[in-house]
């Protein structure tokens, strides 16, 4: 269970977040929603050790973890960017397989395996070999997913996953969530469309603009 | 006297001419090169000192002529005791000079690299090396690899200016004969073997950017 106790964020002097607590069982989906300029990106990239915070402390199972501070190999927090970020340099294959390769260590071939089964199950089969250029907006958003789950992390976090797609997609996006949710992963999901969030959610935080 | 009589007479003069030009350009570049990847990394370093000497130091280096850099190392720096063999003052000037115009080109690079890389490496947990090498550098290659070039082209051409330190290379056999058998014809060889150099290095220019043509 991750833990979040009196969290805040500010930025230059500005509260973003102010004493926020909220906790997520294990194997559950969070929803994040709220209006443009809540701080929705912004709790998440404190979650995910992208921005230091000001207060307030992050645990699992009621172990303290700061994640900006955090140098170790393991994975705890896994993102899947609002524009995905995949490394455009970098075929699918190596997009997924670089961080379990040089961070975990893990041998080629192991890696591969277990990319190859997670392109099965996120309908990527064949695209093992294409750049990110090469792909639809979809199959981007999948590719980053498979990547963030190639490091086996505790909780996965999504940004506004349903942004860049197309209407029609947002069903597969659930679909994704959930299967993984029947996986045991822990998710937390940003987003400001209700349909989704209702959708997908076993819990969900409002956030709103501090004045 | 245009005849090839003279040509295959005045050939060898030109040629070893030639090679010192070649020798000045390919040690400049394996000098400069690095050392501007290097500075280029400093100049977007969290780092402010490192970010002013170096800033400073492009300034200094591109906002003089490379002309009076050569002056200065050879003719200059002996008069406070340090003194450079011809060609060592060549190469010192030329790679000094050249990395400071490198170290630009990968500043603009770097910078041009989306934050959100870096980022995505760091929830990955690669380190910072890590994505340096294996998501910066092949980015920054591919956005620099034209403007490197324009510097390469310029390089087989500025490397003429050692002339002015009374180093043996090409323009100065051209001249030399010219002025000794008065004729047109050596310089208008060494014009051609310029062109047929900046002819090559055009070429081999392509290749290497069609080599990073595989992704966009
Ligand atoms: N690096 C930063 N420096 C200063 N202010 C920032 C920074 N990042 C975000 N902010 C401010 O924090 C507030 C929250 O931004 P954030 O991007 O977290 O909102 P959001 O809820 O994700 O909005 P949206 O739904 O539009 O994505 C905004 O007012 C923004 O201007
Ligand atoms: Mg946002």
């Amino acid at each position: 269970m991750l833990k979040i106790k009196d969290l805040t964020k500010t930025f230059g002097g500005r509260v973003i977040i102010d004493k926020l607590s909220f906790d997520v069982p294990d194997s559950e989906i969070l929803t994040i929603v709220g209006p443009s300029g809540a701080g929705k990106t912004t709790l998440l990239r404190c979650i995910s050790g992208l921005e230091k915070i000001d207060a307030g402390g992050f645990y699992i199972n009621d172990q303290k973890f700061d994640p900006y501070e955090n140098s170790g190999n393991e994975s705890v927090i896994g993102v899947v960017f609002q524009d995905f970020q995949l490394f455009p340099n970098l075929t699918v294959m190596d997009n997924v397989t670089l961080a379990p390769k040089l961070v975990l260590k893990k041998d080629v071939a192991t890696v591969k395996k277990e990319a190859l089964e997670s392109f099965a199950r996120l309908q990527l089969d064949g695209k093992e070999d294409l750049y990110p250029y090469q792909l639809s907006g979809g199959q981007k958003q999948r590719v980053a997913i498979a990547r963030a789950l190639a490091m086996h992390p505790q909780i996965l976090c999504y940004d506004e996953p349903t942004s860049a797609l197309d209407p029609e997609l947002r069903g597969e996006v659930s679909k994704i969530i959930k299967g993984l949710k029947q996986d045991g992963m822990t998710q937390i999901v940003v987003t400001h469309d209700m349909d989704f969030a209702n959708d997908v959610a076993d819990k969900q935080l409002h956030v709103s603009p501090i004045k | 006297m245009f005849s090839l009589h003279y040509i295959s007479e005045i050939l060898p003069s030109l040629l070893s001419g030639t090679t010192m030009t070649l020798k000045i350009f390919c040690w400049t570049l394996i000098g400069a090169l690095p050392i501007g990847m290097i500075f280029g990394l400093g100049l977007v370093s969290k780092f402010r000192p490192i970010r002013y000497i170096l800033n400073f130091y492009v300034w200094l280096m591109r906002g003089t002529p490379l002309l009076l850099q050569l002056i200065f190392v050879f003719y200059g720096l002996p008069i406070v005791g340090i003194v450079f063999q011809r060609y060592d003052a060549a190469l010192f000037a030329f790679i000094l000079n050249y990395a400071a115009y490198f170290a630009e080109i990968f500043r603009g690079g770097l910078q041009s690299v989306d934050r959100g890389q870096y980022e995505a490496a760091k929830v990955l947990r690669l380190s910072y090396w890590q994505t340096i090498r294996k998501i910066v550098i092949p980015q920054v290659a591919k956005i620099v690899l034209p403007s490197i070039g324009n510097e390469v082209i310029n390089l087989v051409k500025d490397s003429s200016l050692v002339y002015v330190i009374g180093i043996g290379d090409l323009l100065r056999a051209g001249n030399v004969a010219s002025s000794r058998d008065v004729t047109l014809v050596p310089l208008l060889l060494v014009g051609i073997i310029y062109l047929l150099l900046t002819a090559i290095c055009t070429y081999i220019l392509r290749r290497i950017e069609k080599h990073f043509a595989y992704w966009r």
